[in-house]
């Protein structure tokens, strides 16, 4: 019996190498782009990790948690808190993220607990309570915040280059992370989960523990793109690192770009920042109007971008679809 | 009898909220055994597996699974030791293709490579009538189809011990024939079967003991036609039952 899985589709594999590509090409950008394009950019990254990882957690293992600005946040106070004590601030971005691991994996064991609806409340109330804890420390002066000095003594087009190249860094590795846990064992297991915890378990698989893998790579991933933010922003004051419009925009980027597929959250963050590029001016105007376009999409195109395609019966791009290459007697 | 019991279970009671569903359970399989359980709607059959599979934790009593106590282990820790179950009312991933649904039972059940997934799974969609619908969603399947899906799975665990609830219900006679030939063939390959079911023609062609529950207690058990012969059990089976 010969069985075997379909290969990887050539478009799927031309558009890797695009990306691939791609990826090269921004690596070099800074080199002839003017540093707004590069400051831009590396903001996109930035809302690209956090539309992976939001699309990691909710899409594919059903946790819908609306509190990752819990490890936004952490992940920039973590990094103040390094540099505070010494250590140079590029690694500390890295060095932070691991500690937001710890306190990823030490929340796990209770928020995941809890079913859908209580997670989501759990999850928010959690950030808001770790906002306030982190605006205690004298370091931070409450509201007021503090900003990471040490940055300020690196040469502006050197810190802005940096961060830029580790941002892009980071998110291939992410996208190429995701990529390969989703289309192997965990992706199939966090499908299940999501599809039926207690069927699920009941073929073997380890809800908890696969819950909790997820759980804390989407942490630290939003730890480290929290850090990026922080080192591009500079200035660290807790109502905007923890603030809820993280998760908002989390929510609308995976949305508006296909909920629990592997292009959707790419797409949307795309989409989100080209919105905010055109219409941030519009203050609470543009806030309305993000509003107004998750709106239609929900109405028209419940699927996100992604949905175009799936509609014509066909699987989305890099799609981690399994489909036996020949099945016998297909009817 | 020398080998001891393949799954024991001793005093099992479970309540749902105020609602006492099982009242003491004793229940045994030994090892290659087909046993039939019958009894009338709301008397705890399911509850019963749920309780023997880990789906929930029983309020009291004892579980014993090839001689190891499971009854602190969760669901996904006693499938991974080879009990098995199907739900009566199916319980497909629907996000999943036919193909995806048994492949994660065989990487996460048995410990299985994806290659060997796919291999597994696609034997185990032959054996169940599933490979014409490999590639399929799961959520587009039949009520059928689902049923064969719950089986497919658990056998992709590759269990020792396999609890059906009601796979039977709905299928055409020639359908039950060949369900009944595939359970059989389970049997020769060293399986151990527990089978609730209201179709008892199909049952007792199968099963060697039979146990019949009411209102959460075992009212009998033992050779099967014995069983379906006692008084209680024509009275509160038979009596109220169309079959």
């Amino acid at each position: 019996m010969m069985a075997r899985l379909m290969p990887l589709a050539a478009q799927d594999r031309a558009l890797i190498l695009c990306g691939g590509l791609l990826a090269i090409g921004l690596a070099l950008l800074p080199a002839v782009a003017s540093a707004l394009v590069v400051d831009k950019l590396t903001l996109l990254f930035i809302y690209v990790m956090l539309a992976v990882m939001w699309n990691l957690m909710a899409g594919y293992a059903g946790l819908v948690s609306v509190g990752q600005q819990a490890f936004v946040g952490l992940g920039g106070y973590a990094m103040v808190r390094l540099v505070e004590a010494g250590m140079p601030p590029f690694p500390a971005i890295l060095a932070g993220a691991v500690l937001v691991a710890g306190v990823a994996w030490l929340l796990s064991g209770f928020v995941l607990r809890m079913k859908a609806g209580e997670f989501a409340i759990a999850t928010w109330v959690l950030a808001e309570v770790i906002r306030s804890l982190v605006s205690f420390d004298p370091l931070i002066q409450g509201e007021t915040g503090t900003s990471v000095l040490a940055l300020n003594a690196i040469d502006p087009d050197l810190r802005r280059t940096t961060i830029y190249l580790m941002a892009l860094g980071v998110m291939v590795v992410m996208l190429a992370g995701t990529w390969r846990l989703l289309a192997g064992r965990l992706g199939a297991e966090c499908q299940a989960i999501r599809d039926d915890e207690e069927a699920a378990a009941s073929v073997g698989v380890s809800t908890m523990r696969v819950k909790r893998q997820v759980y804390i790579i989407a942490s630290v991933g939003c730890a480290v793109a929290g850090a990026l933010w922080l080192a591009s922003a500079i200035t660290f004051q807790p109502r905007t690192a923890f603030g809820v419009q993280w998760s908002v925009f989390m929510l609308f980027m995976v949305l508006v770009g296909g909920f629990g597929s592997f292009t959707g959250p790419i797409l949307g963050a795309v989409l989100f920042f080209a919105l905010q590029e055109v219409f941030g001016d519009f203050g609470a105007w543009y806030l309305a109007g993000l509003g107004v376009v998750a709106i239609l999409f929900a109405l028209y195109l419940p699927r996100g971008l992604v949905g175009l395609w799936q509609d014509r019966g066909r699987d989305e791009p890099l799609s981690i679809r399994k489909r036996l290459a020949a099945p016998g007697d297909q009817v | 009898m020398a080998s001891p019991p393949l799954l024991q279970a001793t005093g099992i009671e479970k309540s749902f909220g105020a609602f006492r569903v099982l009242h003491g359970v004793d229940f045994h399989v030994m090892p290659g055994e087909a046993v039939g359980i019958v009894g009338p709607n709301g008397a705890g059959k399911t509850t019963l597996f749920g309780a023997l599979a880990g789906a929930y934790p029983a309020n009291a009593g004892r579980v014993v699974l090839a001689g190891r106590d499971v009854t602190a282990l969760p669901a996904a820790a006693r499938c991974r030791m080879g009990l098995a179950r199907t739900h009566q009312i199916p319980r497909p991933f629907a996000g999943m293709t036919v193909l995806e649904n048994v492949m994660v039972a065989g990487q996460a059940g048995a410990g299985l490579s994806q290659g060997d997934a796919v291999a597994c799974a696609v034997a185990v969609m032959e054996r169940t009538g599933l490979a014409a619908h490999a590639n399929r969603p799961a959520a587009t399947l039949g009520l059928l189809d689902r049923k064969r899906l719950e089986l497919a799975r658990a056998l992709a665990t590759g269990p020792d011990l396999i609890l059906l609830d009601e796979i039977g219900g709905g299928l055409t006679e020639a359908e039950l024939e060949t369900l009944i030939a595939l359970i059989r063939a389970l049997l020769a390959d060293g399986l151990t079967v527990v089978w609730i079911e209201h179709i008892l023609h199909a049952l007792l062609s199968v099963v060697t003991r039979l146990v019949c529950m009411a209102e959460g207690r075992v009212l009998a058990e033992g050779e099967p036609q014995a069983v379906m012969a006692h008084a209680e059990v024509r009275a509160a089976y038979l009596g109220s039952s169309p079959e």
